[in-house]
């Protein structure tokens, strides 16, 4: 029994020793992409990197739970929102790189130099080629209007995606134009919310409804399997802020024990070098305006995007979530 | 009732039932120490309260609280209802009667145990909503909209696929109750002239009570907690508020406040049942040799077969065969070197997390029989608190415990002079151990305390009296007769473990992948297809225990 405890005990200890030249990552961007671009940095530079995945809520609690004793010098997230709250709460450090001034467009960054985009995510109109003209469609507002009445599929309101695009609506609207054109929606849907964007996909090529939201890459991945598939992307609001778009970004944390280290790695990651590859992997779009994006992204057209700052969305996403909750958009 | 012994308590419990012990001794210390260990993290959850947030309670109050008392209610009723009904038919089926096949259903019955809900309700959704195949050929024969088919993303949809998912803990432990129950009962009742449904519904059904209710509460406690399958559903519960109100609103603390309001509940509920049975004792007085089974013949034994062949199929071969459809997709951009990895780091975790909660379990069990007062009632209870939380809450608690006690550490070196820093217990296999065992404490307890609760005192007392030490009392008496409940509760265990995703992704030390992450890094963004291959890894290794426990269970007898 004493020999398990001291072994135990030596586990424990000896277990979290970490090299010097090694950056702790905490990601809640998937391993498959960000492991190829890592494996790249450390070929080229022989700088070690090591990463947990998880959600961001978990990781940003385990972050101020270890406080000063953090092995992570960065955090990664899907969205501006839970990098806002980072920030809010304290564990992200600013950052002045002129590199990454340049590399990534104000809109995309945090105003503080907290925290920086490193891909866009549109969130646009899907439509089914068969039951609608894109002449039909204009915006996302117009979505509310009595025509989509069962025409409509939507994700659920959980998600921070659409969380997101309520935040911007308010952002440009106000409340009250923005629950009228929830209220317009939840009126319009063809069937309950779904868990995904991708079943929201299936239902609209089912022929379950006609329209609906999502994120550009889930619709890459549908084409990708089935490039015959009866759905088209339409770009909305090109005559007004244009189409919402998220980031997924990163930032350099308060405690970081490599801090030198995981800012080149960050201003790398925003390089020429690494973005085509870093949005190309999941089919997003690159933050870097030099770099275009892949070619079955670039198929899609070009379009106007909201530039509007993404932080508005972390601080406006209390209030979105109240919206929907009151529209009974679940 | 027998005279008290003081001088020792491993043979019978203090006649001081259902009140304050006057004395502590080891078990109270033993179950105390337990006990503690779960408490500290609920704690951290219930500390929560210390920061109220009014604002984000007023809304939930104004906007959803109601709808979701009210899916949580018809939730936690229609599984419950669902588990036992199928959980102890089934198993009275397999372990009392004869039909064709029942030798391959009584080990079969239990495969969708190693299936995550999560895939099931993928699985399920995938295959009978508007978009899925099922529905998609109706459309093609019959026309659309000239059909009638029942929707799937529904309170009967969710309650159907937890209730799949969930009722082999009813099952498992039903049937171990079962088997255990002596000849010589059961055919004193049919003696007296009972006929098969009798004896099961008023000799051995009663006897198998504490049995029933563990797995029913172990199914119930999973439901309140699960986020994964009603997520998939988009059906609100209690859970999905506390989820909202974390990653939502990004308040931890109203966060911990709701989830210490299901804690309390559950706490109450399990109280509750204890307070109810107090008096009954189950032990079987005669237990004599393998009693005979009710055969079924003809059409009665073979509408048994297919029955169970139906739900074989839907619980366990549709789920799996679509799983291994995708799996072929995928495999040839998933499958690399890393796996053996995965699959090394899963086993090993959950082989030592299935040892280390069995032998907590046990010592909770020990106390329990021993010590019948209010104080260990209470503390073990405490001690099986942990599987009743969302799981990334209980992560979050443990995560934050640990890393305090890091913070702890650190100053009281600094006060000694050293300079330390870094993560001592935090990130550490260590740690991750420590919080399967809080989580699944519960249900190794289940098992074993059922397994403790039928042998009856006068057995070890007996061994006593022929001169035998506290020692060989424990390995020639005790453990022989609860190898079935100890067997069950570490494969019950083992299987959870493996499944477990918050804690693992939240506490795994750097490269500590498991396949239950890989699972996540897939599912995250919905790309189910690909999930497919570790989900199926999974589901084998899953398999193992079940067969070995099967085989085991079966030379038993």
């Amino acid at each position: 029994m004493k020999k398990t405890i001291i072994a135990l005990l030596t586990l424990a200890i000896a277990l979290p020793v970490y090299a010097e030249e090694t950056i702790t990552v905490y990601s809640a961007r998937k391993e498959h992409l960000i492991k190829p671009l890592f494996d790249a940095y450390t070929e080229k530079t022989g700088v070690k990197i090591q990463y947990i995945t998880d959600k961001a809520a978990p990781l940003l609690a385990r972050l101020k739970a270890e406080g000063a004793n953090t092995p992570a010098d960065m955090l990664m997230t899907v969205d501006a929102g839970n990098l806002w709250q980072a920030a809010k709460e304290g564990v992200l450090s600013p950052v002045q790189s002129d590199t990454l001034k340049k590399n990534v467009p104000e809109h995309l960054r945090d105003p503080d130099n907290r925290w920086f985009g490193l891909s866009v995510r549109a969130r646009t109109i899907v439509y089914s080629t068969e039951r609608v003209q894109p002449s039909e469609l204009s915006s996302y507002e117009d979505l509310a209007a009595p025509k989509w009445k069962g025409r409509l599929c939507l994700r659920t309101s959980k998600k921070v995606y659409n969380q997101s695009l309520v935040a911007m609506m308010i952002a440009r609207h106000g409340e009250e134009k923005t629950s009228q054109i929830l209220e317009g929606w939840v009126n319009n849907l063809a069937t309950a919310p779904f868990s995904n964007d991708t079943k929201t996909m299936q239902a609209i090529a089912a022929g379950q409804c006609d329209v609906g939201i999502v994120n550009t890459y889930y619709f890459g991945r549908l084409q990708k399997k089935d490039p015959e598939i009866k759905l088209a992307l339409f770009w909305p609001n090109q005559d007004e802020a244009g189409v919402h778009i998220n980031i997924s970004g990163a930032g350099i944390t308060q405690h970081a024990k490599h801090r030198n280290a995981a800012i080149q790695l960050l201003e790398w990651l925003s390089s020429e070098e690494a973005q085509q590859q870093f949005a190309a992997l999941n089919m997003e779009y690159p933050v870097n305006p030099k770099v275009t994006p892949d070619d079955l992204v670039a198929s899609w057209g070009k379009f106007k995007a909201d530039d509007l700052n993404v932080a508005l969305a972390g601080k406006l996403q209390t209030q979105a979530i109240k919206l929907m909750d009151r529209a009974g958009y679940r | 009732m027998h005279e008290i012994t003081p001088d020792n308590p491993i043979l019978r419990p203090e006649a001081r039932k259902g009140r304050l012990p006057g004395r502590l001794n080891k078990w109270h210390y033993a179950s105390g120490a337990l006990a503690l260990l779960v408490a500290i993290p609920l704690l951290v959850v219930f500390s929560g309260w210390l920061q109220p947030d009014t604002e984000i309670w007023s809304h939930l109050a104004e906007t959803l609280l109601n709808q979701l008392f009210i899916n949580t209610i018809k939730l936690v009723i229609g599984v419950g209802l669902g588990v036992t009904l199928l959980g102890v038919t089934l198993a009275w089926l397999t372990t009392r009667c004869d039909f064709p096949g029942r030798g391959l259903f009584d080990w079969m019955l239990m495969l969708p145990l190693a299936i995550p809900a999560y895939v099931m309700a993928f699985v399920a959704i995938g295959l009978l909503d508007f978009s899925g195949p099922v529905q998609t050929a109706l459309r093609s024969w019959l026309g659309v909209g000239h059909y009638w088919f029942p929707e799937i993303r529904s309170t009967g949809g969710v309650i159907a696929v937890m209730v799949l998912v969930l009722y082999p803990y009813v099952y498992m432990l039903a049937r171990t109750a079962f088997l255990t129950q002596g000849r010589s009962t059961l055919e004193a009742a049919q003696t007296l002239g009972y006929g098969p449904l009798e004896v099961f519904r008023r000799v051995a059904l009663p006897m198998a009570r504490p049995a029933i209710v563990a797995g029913t509460s172990l199914a119930l406690m999973e439901t309140l907690a699960d986020f994964g399958t009603v997520a998939t559903f988009n059906y609100d519960t209690f859970t999905t508020a506390i989820y909202k109100a974390w990653f939502g609103f990004f308040s931890l603390q109203t966060a911990s406040q709701l989830a210490s309001l299901l804690l309390l509940f559950v706490f109450i509920s399990l109280m509750t049942e204890r307070a109810t049975r107090r008096r009954a004792q189950y032990h079987d007085t005669m237990r004599s040799g393998k009693p005979t089974r009710f055969i079924l013949h003809g059409w009665r034994g073979w509408s048994i077969t297919a029955a169970l062949s139906l739900l074989f199929a839907i619980a366990f071969l549709i789920p799996f065969i679509q799983l291994c459809l995708w799996a072929m997709e995928s495999i040839s951009e998933e499958f690399d070197s890393r796996y053996f990895g995965l699959l090394y780091h899963t086993l090993l975790l959950g082989l030592l997390a299935a040892l280390l909660t069995s032998a907590c379990a046990l010592v909770l069990g020990f106390a329990r029989r021993y010590q019948r007062d209010r104080l260990t009632a209470f503390t073990v209870n405490i001690a099986n608190l942990g599987y009743a939380l969302p799981g990334s809450v209980l992560a979050v608690g443990i995560m934050i415990a640990l890393t305090q006690s890091d913070h702890f550490f650190h100053r009281l070196t600094g006060l000694l002079g050293y300079n330390t820093t870094g993560q001592i217990l935090g990130g550490s296999v260590f740690a991750l151990l420590i919080a399967y065992v809080i989580r699944f404490m519960a249900v190794a307890h289940g098992p074993v305390e059922t397994g403790l609760s039928r042998i009856r005192y006068s057995l070890p007392e007996a061994a006593r009296t022929l001169g035998a030490r506290p020692r060989e009392i424990l390995t020639r008496i005790y453990l022989p007769l609860i190898r079935p409940g100890l067997l069950t509760a570490m494969l019950l265990v083992l299987v959870d473990t493996m499944k477990e995703m918050p804690a693992t992704l939240l506490m795994r030390p750097f490269g500590w992948d498991t396949l239950a992450v890989r699972i996540y890094e897939m599912t995250s963004e919905g790309e189910w297809e690909r999930a497919a291959l570790p989900a199926i890894t999974l589901v084998l290794v899953g398999l193992l225990p079940v067969i070995l426990l099967v085989r085991k269970t079966l030379q038993d007898r």
